[in-house]
């Protein structure tokens, strides 16, 4: 579904990622892990286009996304859900819902009621003000108005950055449910070991360059990767 | 009715198009009357008062709702006032108005109906935004603000300098006053269900989220730049439409009246009644435009018993004013609504709390 190839982004001259390639086949979860700064988060933004790429290119279902705006890019069915949840608090749940669905004209209807369905908590707070939810319930709400954009690719920026452990598990339980309903989903965590369990296939992003790839649980048995993200003894 | 009505819980649909509708049917009772009986003084200010809601919910749309500091205002409304002006002149009256320099023939002949002039003043006012939009709404913050005050400036210079058009520093007088109640209440109308419409459409939407976090709203598709100009534009075609009544109601207009201070006035009327609230724009431009009035007892010399109190005089006006601004900025610190918006619920929840303990008050600390 989507194809990096030889990505390389730069913020003034420092170079963030320095060339990775990966793909996210159809209808998987695909993990990038990696500790802070090693360019996930970059990655994610150049593909919805928040940031510009210095070199290489992005495919998705084949055609390149170059030159394209955010706007056209998740019109092609491309939704980040950004780090940190960014809802917008002054508004009450629901507008937040229908904001994602900002690019569709169709009735709504049906994917409000499923997106209810998936978070039961948003439907009983729909008309309360984003701000005044728990850390968790934004994180719903967040993937709740990605979600009504009708996401190919849904693609997460940390979603368990913040979070109680309980909490991390519920959110994961969902990314699971969704991606059974036909949805692809590319995941960033630095929660390695909830992410590769999760995950169909993992890259392994160090200072921006991938230096591992492969199904999560190998990846998730590997010795290095243990060492060096599980905090694994020796 | 019910006994006890929260301020959450709805009206049953037909008792609040019932309240709607007598709203309206008092609205239009009351201009009759006031058109009738009431003297000019009043009726001024009242007029006043619908052209300030208009240019409140234009400068709100764009600061208040779309959060893009913009103090062009002045700008647009001066555009509009003498789009009204030029076109709307009597043709024979013309020559004695232009006097230094004769009008510019291409359109020293031609005379429009007021309707007309007056939309022409706001698409006039809608072009120029979208022209100073496409480098202007890329800056941010104080930035915005401080180019869009240039760009008010710039209007009113060059409308002081091309004086075959505009008649330069003397300006235009003789303008029909036709501006009267109904015309102004009736465009404010207008106005503001259009703007209730579309804050409540996606469009709407669209403006909010740009407001909260521009970079989540890019990230959910909404292209910022494209929004940021049709707010603009909106904005300024409301403005432009306030300044052409501001001209048919005072008859005159000359650069000076445009001057940036204008913008404050709006500023200030948006800031009081909350930003990124409709009925809080309404409301707080009533509170200005009359307390302005009211308080003009303050410029005048008083005596009492004989001794004259050396306070009293022009000036002391605003100085009070200003003092019971901060107090109302100390208390209520969104402004009176805040974002949120008056509704009949709120408003007979006010009524049942109030009869209950006289003297506790809902106000912008309800920011539910």
């Amino acid at each position: 579904m989507l194809k990096v190839e030889g990505l390389k982004v730069a913020y003034g001259g420092i170079e963030a990622v320095k060339g990775i390639d990966f793909e996210v086949p159809d209808h998987t979860i695909a993990t990038l892990i990696g500790a802070n700064g090693a360019g996930k988060s970059t990655v994610l933004k150049s593909i919805v286009g928040l940031t510009k790429l210095s070199e290489g290119r992005i495919l998705f279902d084949g055609k390149s996304l170059a030159g394209l705006s955010p706007d056209q890019i998740v019109s092609k069915g491309i939704t980040l859900v950004p780090e940190g949840r960014r809802i917008f608090s002054n508004l009450t749940v629901v507008e937040n819902i229908k904001i994602g669905a900002y690019m569709r004209r169709d009735d709504l209807s049906e994917d409000l009621a499923w997106v209810y369905d998936l978070f039961p908590r948003l439907k009983e707070r729909s008309w309360q003000l984003a701000g005044t939810l728990s850390g968790g319930e934004q994180q719903m709400l967040a993937v709740a108005r990605a979600l009504l954009s009708k996401p190919k690719l849904l693609m997460m920026d940390e979603p368990s950055l913040g979070l109680a452990p309980l909490i991390v598990k519920g959110i994961f339980d969902i990314i699971k449910e969704i991606h059974k309903q036909g949805v692809t989903i590319l995941l960033i965590e630095q929660n390695a070991n909830l992410a590769l369990k999760t995950a169909n296939i993992g890259y392994v992003l160090e200072t921006g360059n991938i230096v591992m790839e492969g199904p999560g649980e190998m990846l998730l048995k590997n010795q290095s990767i243990r060492e060096a993200y599980l905090g694994k003894v020796k | 009715m019910k006994k006890r009505v929260k301020t959450k819980t709805q009206l049953p649909l037909k008792n609040r198009w019932l309240l709607n509708i007598g709203a309206i049917v008092f609205l239009i009772a009351f201009i009759f009357i006031a058109n009738q009986f009431l003297d000019s003084y009043i009726r001024r200010i009242l007029n006043l008062c619908a052209i300030y809601t208009i240019l409140g919910l234009s400068m709100n749309l764009i600061n208040g709702f779309t959060g893009l500091f913009s103090l062009g205002q002045a700008g647009f409304m001066a555009i509009g006032a003498y789009a009204v002006a030029i076109f709307t002149v009597p043709l024979e009256a013309r020559a004695t108005i232009f006097y230094l320099e004769p009008m510019h023939p291409a359109i020293s002949h031609i005379r429009l109906p007021f309707v007309v002039a007056l939309l022409l003043g706001g698409l006039l006012a809608a072009l120029a935004a979208f022209l100073i939009g496409a480098p202007v709404l890329r800056l941010r913050g104080d930035y915005l603000a401080i180019a869009t005050l240039g760009f008010s400036e710039i209007i009113r210079i060059v409308f002081t300098n091309i004086q075959n058009i505009t008649n330069g520093a003397l300006g235009i007088k003789n303008i029909p006053t036709i501006s009267n109640l109904w015309w102004t209440w009736g465009i404010a109308l207008i106005v503001i269900s259009s703007m209730v419409l579309l804050i409540r459409s996606s469009y709407g939407r669209a403006f909010k989220a740009i407001r909260e976090d521009e970079i989540a709203a890019e990230a959910m598709g909404i292209g910022l730049f494209k929004h940021k100009v049709i707010a603009f534009m909106i904005s300024a075609f409301m403005a432009g439409i306030g300044g052409g009544l501001f001209a048919a109601l005072l008859g005159t207009v000359d650069p000076k009246q445009f001057y940036f201070t204008l913008t404050y006035n709006f500023l200030l009327i948006i800031v009081l009644g909350g930003m990124g609230s409709i009925s809080g724009t309404i409301m707080s431009a009533f509170i200005v435009t009359i307390g302005l009035e009211w308080l003009r007892f303050l410029d005048e010399p008083l005596s009492i018993a004989g001794i004259s109190i050396p306070l009293f005089r022009p000036g002391l006006r605003m100085v009070v004013f200003s003092l019971l601004l901060m107090g109302v900025v100390l208390f209520y610190r969104k402004g009176l609504m805040g974002q949120t918006e008056l509704s009949w619920e709120r408003i007979i929840g006010f009524f049942k709390k109030f009869g209950k303990k006289e003297g506790s008050q809902v106000g912008g600390d309800l920011s539910e």
